[in-house]
């Protein structure tokens, strides 16, 4: 296991109750600027691997290293400049505007009783117009649309200006046009020097923008590695425990759920 | 002008303007009483009259001083449960704290001699524990998240409370005791003095200043577990912080007016309509708005009749009404 890696985990083990074990003896590695996905059927553990990556949940052995430290030597403030998270679904309690919800994501880089300065705002506003959302600015985030919503959490996580950014079923929600927006975003952000992973149940997505993939399933790793070499048929029909054949499209792999029926309504996953 | 002057610049003009507003009315009501004759005293008289001089210092001023106190306490006790809690209908009564302070000055009437200083004492302790009783009791539940476990306990430990209290009520001496808790749970500031604003100031001055300091970190702490966690929060910790500050402070001002309901669940709700949620603005919003209710009930309280009415049934009664109008004009979300 190479500790210069920006994430490593070494032989994770992981569980809620003793005897029902979510992440079992897993390890991987991400290198620096790549994208990541991991990917596997619902409820495997990619949420919880996450959750494990952030240092919110600490597994019962094995090791986590970020940016060649291990990760019980990071303060929660130190830890949160480095990393930050696009949850599945965030639930704002209150209609707070949009400019003042993404700006909590400046919340790292302040000291507990600070508030948000000018520079924040400033980087806010950049932010929310690199994301095409500016807009939105002085709109309640409950009444946004879910595309909307997802580029304002997304904005939020980056005013955090994080070295790695980890997002949960980013695109699950999204139609097809705010799909490829935000995928072709996490692409730029990479190609920016953030480390990006992400976890998905849809191999599209994957196919789309990882160069890596880490397939899960029963919370550990049935294979990882360049996603040419995991985005077989074979692989993912393991992983998924149902037939999927993967195809050369326009230059790009695409998953197909051969166990038919469903007609035109594609249902892949 | 400066980007945070000019984004926040209608906030900071309405906090401007309520600020002065509770100054004018924090003076006006020195004025307001039933001496000489009811509702409004000439200002010449307070040159003149020595006893309208001393009625003034030493009645009005520390009762005015105190309603202000327990208003905004109240109010910002209530915004900071309910962004805490994320839910918008939480109020400082939650954690057992009033059920603990009604219990508290039951036991002090009944047994302790029912000294007013006593009550107090009596009191705030109950109230603390009810506070304390919650959190242990929230450890001990297996199941669910934090803040469905603190209000689970807090019901139950609020429910203990009034039971307890009921027995009390039914041991207590019909003509003599009982009347006087009844009336101590109707809530009122009839009798403060000097001494108890100064024996609750220190306890009240801390816990608000707490609450304000971390008005911003606030916002983070009403965020999901996962995205407070990944902003940096440490979230229990944090939480227990702005919470005991924000209870202790309710706890000890209860032990001296009362039960005074509705305040701490109508103010956030306005504040939040005045300044929006964040907190940056809505709690040193709901501080002000709070205090200017707390003084404009207890003038009402003290002088619409020859004899007192008790400032709880005023405060739920406008509270009720109120709530009626902000219900019909919002959309308060409700999960």
């Amino acid at each position: 296991m190479n500790h210069q890696a920006m994430i490593a985990l070494k032989n994770i083990q992981f569980h809620y109750d003793p005897g029902k074990t979510i992440l079992n003896d897993l390890s991987l590695s991400v290198q620096k600027g790549s994208i990541t996905a991991i990917l596997g059927p619902n409820g495997t553990g990619k949420t919880t691997l996450l959750h494990a990556i952030l240092g919110l949940l600490a597994p019962q052995a094995g090791e986590i290293w970020i940016a060649g430290r291990n990760i019980s030597a990071y303060k929660r403030s130190e830890l949160s400049q480095v990393m930050s998270l696009v949850p599945q679904s965030e639930v704002v309690p209150f209609n707070f505007k949009v400019i003042e919800y993404v700006l909590l994501g400046r919340t790292p880089q302040l000291g507990f009783l600070d508030m948000p300065s000018e520079h924040d705002i400033e980087l806010v506003r950049n932010t929310l117009e690199m994301l095409e959302v500016q807009l939105l600015e002085d709109r309640p985030v409950t009444e946004l649309s879910g595309g909307e919503q997802q580029m304002v959490v997304l904005a939020r996580a980056l005013v955090q200006e994080p070295q790695v950014l980890l997002l949960d079923e980013p695109t699950s929600h999204l139609d097809l046009s705010n799909k490829g927006r935000l995928l072709k975003i996490l692409q730029t952000l990479a190609q920016r020097g953030v480390t990006i992973v992400f976890s998905t149940h849809d191999p599209d997505a994957a196919a789309m923008i990882a160069d890596h993939v880490i397939l899960l399933k029963a919370g550990a790793v049935l294979d990882a590695g360049l996603i040419t070499e995991v985005l077989t048929s074979e692989k993912l029909t393991q992983t998924y425990g149902t037939e999927v054949k993967v195809l050369p499209i326009e230059g790009r792999l695409v998953t197909l759920l051969i166990n038919g029926r469903f007609g035109e309504k594609e249902k892949v996953s | 002008m400066n980007s945070t002057r000019s984004l926040w610049a209608r906030q900071y003009q309405r906090i401007l303007v309520l600020s002065i507003l509770l100054l004018i009315i924090i003076a006006l009501s020195i004025f307001i009483g039933r001496y000489p004759k009811p509702f409004w005293m000439p200002i010449q008289l307070l040159l003149e009259d020595s006893m309208a001089q001393r009625l003034v210092w030493l009645l009005r001023m520390p009762r005015i001083l105190t309603a202000a106190l327990l208003g905004a306490t109240l109010a910002v006790c209530g915004t900071v449960l309910q962004m805490i809690f994320r839910n918008p209908i939480v109020e400082p009564g939650f954690l057992g704290v009033s059920q603990g302070a009604a219990f508290g000055a039951a036991v002090a009437i009944l047994w302790l001699g029912g000294g007013r200083l006593t009550i107090e004492l009596s009191a705030s302790l109950f109230a603390l524990l009810g506070l304390a009783g919650s959190f242990i009791l929230a450890r001990t539940i297996k199941f669910g998240g934090w803040v469905l476990r603190l209000i689970l306990s807090g019901i139950v430990v609020s429910a203990l409370f009034s039971s307890g209290l009921g027995v009390l009520k039914y041991l207590a001496d019909p003509l003599t005791q009982l009347q006087e808790i009844t009336f101590w749970l109707l809530g009122g500031l009839w009798s403060v003095t000097w001494q108890d604003l100064m024996y609750v100031a220190p306890v009240v001055v801390v816990g608000l200043l707490i609450v304000y300091l971390m008005r911003w970190r606030l916002n983070v702490l009403a965020l999901g577990q996962d995205t407070a966690f990944s902003l940096g929060a440490e979230t229990t910790r944090e939480r227990l912080i702005v919470l005991i500050a924000a209870v202790s402070a309710t706890a000890v001002l209860t032990a001296v007016s009362g039960i005074v309901g509705w305040v701490g669940l109508i103010v956030p709700q306005i504040a939040r309509q005045v300044f929006g949620p964040n907190g940056q603005f809505s709690v040193p919003g709901s501080m002000l708005i709070g205090a200017i209710f707390g003084v404009v009930s207890d003038n009402l309280a003290r002088t619409l009749l020859a004899g007192e009415i008790p400032l709880g049934i005023l405060t739920s009664f406008m509270g009720a009404m109120l709530f009626v109008v902000i219900i019909n004009r919002s959309r308060i979300k409700l999960r």
